[in-house]
């Protein structure tokens, strides 16, 4: 059974309300504190691209229990400009915004499982599993 | 919200209790090198012991504000780096090279006076 909520990407303010939501979901399934902070973080990560590149998007946590096993997933869906070159905003240092470049690429490495599907001119959609170990 | 900025003797201390907000986050940077410049401070410790997570935008904000104060001749040392921010900032690929830090607000005044040579 899985179990769904979701943060509508608008402006600065939802980034906040997306972590909460997030960390509290995760301490719910019983992550310890450094998942917890990755889990926290990589909803960070995603809702500011949201915000930055796409203007508006949405931020799903959905509850995953499969074959015994539980897990959190983050689902971040946009329709905005979407990513040409997936292969190179997976590169490590690379960045149009002039962050940090830690985006995309750090999020996978917080996960445990990560995909990105992504049009040109039609919108993202990334999804972040961490497992309960 | 306002973070709140101590002075102690010619350093300045300033201890991050809550959750950073984008706005609170900038609003720091502005006000502690305003009160850099106010105080003559060369010195600030920032103990992040209560913040327990760290994403790539605060950490660039820290990171800034670091070298802003640098520039305008203050040090600044980080305190209090939780285990699970630790991790995770590395994780994400963010190391703060050339940051000063210590365990503990006590260590990272230590270190302040250390670095300024008293």
């Amino acid at each position: 059974m899985n179990i769904q909520s979701c943060i509508t990407i608008i402006n600065e303010w939802d980034i906040v309300a997306a972590r909460q939501l997030g960390r509290n979901v995760a301490k719910e399934l019983g992550f310890g504190t450094v998942d917890q902070a990755r889990i926290t973080t990589a909803i960070s990560e995603l809702a500011r691209n949201i915000y930055l590149y796409a203007g508006k998007g949405q931020i799903c946590i959905d509850k995953l229990s499969e074959g015994g096993k539980a897990g959190l997933q983050i689902k971040a869906v946009d329709s905005g400009p979407g990513i040409r070159e997936i292969r190179q905003v997976m590169e490590d240092g690379f960045s149009t915004s002039g962050g940090l470049g830690a985006g995309l690429p750090g999020v996978k490495r917080l996960m445990d499982e990560f995909y990105i599907d992504s049009t040109p001119g039609q919108g993202t959609q990334i999804k972040a599993t961490k497992w309960l170990r | 919200m306002r973070i709140p900025i101590l002075k102690l003797d010619d350093c300045l201390l300033v201890s991050i209790q809550w959750e950073l907000d984008d706005q609170t986050a900038l609003q720091f940077q502005e006000d502690l090198l305003q009160k850099i410049h106010e105080t003559s401070s060369n010195g600030v410790v920032i103990d992040l012991t209560s913040i327990d997570f760290i994403d790539s935008f605060i950490a660039k904000v820290l990171g800034d504000v670091i070298s802003m104060s640098k520039l305008m001749g203050a040090i600044v040392v980080l305190t209090g780096i939780q285990p699970a921010v630790a991790i995770t900032l590395i994780e994400l690929g963010i190391g703060l090279d050339d940051v000063l830090t210590a365990l503990d607000l006590e260590k990272g005044l230590e270190k302040l006076q250390q670095e300024l040579g008293e």
